[in-house]
């Protein structure tokens, strides 16, 4: 029994340790904010690569998951005739919770991915090293541009796939399932509030962080050659998609709670 | 006291550092004057690199003293640590190269990024180093992963000598490549400190190249210099470490470690 409690505290004091280490790297990082220099190439660079080249997967999984959403739906709600919810049901499940949780998941996996495998390399190949050696603080550099780039875009690609989302649910609704246009829009302004899409940007603006202080860390934590790179970008893409489904919920909370 | 003449450029004294249980650092004293070549040698594994990435503040040694310039540098904060670091350069022994950068923007980086100078201005400097370790431009345009291993070491080696560092260090310079690269690089190590009057720290386990580019050797070993002295007298050393290591036998005082430090 006690060889028990003793293991469930040796995990516990790992996770306080772990928890402890990140949130530390995570501050010397923002920390570099607030002098100069300023990397915005890095930075600018960072928000073409996690904003502009996510948008085809982005775009093609919220087109989908719309079109999903508006017959799932139908064929539910037909069951005791509230068909006309159809509309309301898939913009405010886009823009509350899918439009942000998937894209946050798909940009883990292909940016957080990215990053951990770029900066797992650089650590492994002394290139890390190497920045200091030029004068250059690499959490200034690496981190610091990745953290913002990945605070300021999601949120717009989220916007991007909350637009594509509720057209593809438009697209079934009035192609497939006969549903009048004018009718099915109205449904959608009509129950749609601000503060669903805010909801929705803040829950990206937290997730765009999530994936990109996951991606960091354990890129720059890896050691162990190629191994270790696999390693850190499966940490990377794991954590960061564990931590999105938990802000999600402590954010809903915090939203919609009453 | 000490006037500026007889101040070491750099002087270590007492460093230890341990990695685990395993101590790769034992209270290792050295020093290195101004404008003199020094050449660490020593097995795998005996914490060659380790000694430098101490003195470059990459590592924090447990105990110690390294002093640059007669200032300490241990426990540095980081702002300081950068404008000390603007005094060197690094040859690391994979080169070291930022993947994402083309050749003549890994030459200028410490330039642009370090020292703020405009884009322009630091890709004529970069050329002009490109040049000195006889690339042409053409080469400036292109990615590192486009080069030869021999390439890329110059490219690391014009990078490190771009912002004209007043202490240079070479980790394994010649390692990996064929012997008339290494003799190329060689040539170029010593070009570049003999002309430029750069103190030079090298570790290595090349005695071609030790020999070559050394005006001292010293010998690391279990954690602790076990001998140093001018580079023409190291096979008069009559230390049997020396003596075993310039030799290559399996035989005598020296066990190779299994695992690398």
């Amino acid at each position: 029994m006690l060889t028990f409690l003793a293991a469930i505290g040796a995990v516990f004091l790992a996770f306080l340790a772990a928890t402890g280490r990140l949130v530390v790297f995570a501050g010397l990082a923002l920390a570099t904010a607030f002098t100069p220099p300023f990397h915005l190439r890095v930075l600018f660079s960072e928000m073409v690569n996690i904003g502009y080249y996510s948008l085809p997967v982005v775009g093609l999984t919220a087109v989908f998951t719309g079109m999903v959403l508006a017959l799932q739906s139908h064929t539910g709600f037909s069951r005791f005739a509230a068909e006309g919810a159809v509309a309301t049901v898939v913009v405010l499940s886009i823009t509350r919770e899918l439009g942000p949780v998937i894209t946050g998941l798909m940009v883990a996996g292909r940016v957080g991915a990215a990053m951990a495998a770029e900066i797992g390399t650089m650590r492994v190949t002394d290139q890390i090293d190497a920045l200091t050696t030029l004068s250059t603080d690499p959490l200034r550099y690496l981190v610091l541009p990745r953290l913002v780039a990945g605070l300021i875009t999601l949120p717009i690609l989220v916007l991007v796939a909350d637009i594509i989302g509720v057209f593809g649910g438009y697209l079934i609704g009035v192609y497939k399932l006969g549903y009048n246009p004018e009718a099915y829009l109205n449904r959608t302004q009509q129950y749609l509030e601000t503060i669903d899409v805010v909801s929705g940007l803040v829950k990206a603006a937290v997730f765009g962080f999530i994936v990109a202080l996951m991606g960091c860390y354990h890129g720059y934590y890896s050691r162990g050659g190629a191994q270790g790179v696999g390693r850190a970008t499966t940490y990377a893409v794991v954590s960061a998609s564990v931590l999105i489904l938990v802000f999600n919920y402590v954010i809903t909370e915090a939203f919609f709670a009453r | 006291m000490m006037t500026d003449a007889a101040l070491p450029k750099i002087s270590v004294r007492g460093l230890a550092k341990s990695f685990g249980r395993k101590r790769v650092l034992d209270g290792l004293d050295i020093d290195c004057a101004t404008g003199e070549s020094l050449v660490v040698i020593g097995g795998s594994g005996t914490g060659k690199s380790v000694l430098v990435k101490c003195i470059l503040g990459l590592l924090e040694p447990e105990r110690g003293s390294i002093r640059i310039d007669g200032i300490e540098t241990v426990g540095l904060r980081r702002a300081a640590r950068e404008r000390m670091m603007q005094k060197s350069g690094m040859l690391f022994q994979g080169s070291a190269l930022f993947d994402s950068l083309s050749v003549w923007e890994n030459v200028a980086f410490g330039l642009i990024q370090g020292r703020g100078m405009e884009r322009l201005a630091a890709k004529e400097v970069a050329l002009a180093k490109l040049a000195a370790v006889g690339l042409g431009p053409e080469a400036g345009d292109l990615r590192p992963a486009e080069l030869s291993g021999g390439m890329q070491k110059r490219v690391a080696l014009a990078r490190a000598i771009a912002a004209e560092p007043e202490i240079i260090f070479f980790d394994e310079p010649t390692t990996g490549l064929d012997p008339i690269m290494a003799d190329v690089i060689n040539d170029l190590i010593v070009k570049c400190v003999r002309e430029v009057g750069t103190t030079a720290i090298s570790i290595t386990h090349d005695m071609v190249s030790a020999r070559k580019i050394a005006d001292r050797i010293a010998m690391l070993h279990g954690g602790r210099i076990v001998w140093h002295g001018p580079a023409g007298e190291i096979d008069r050393s009559g230390n049997p470490f020396v003596d075993q290591f310039i030799n290559g036998r399996a035989e005598g005082p020296i066990r190779m470690e299994i695992r690398a430090a």
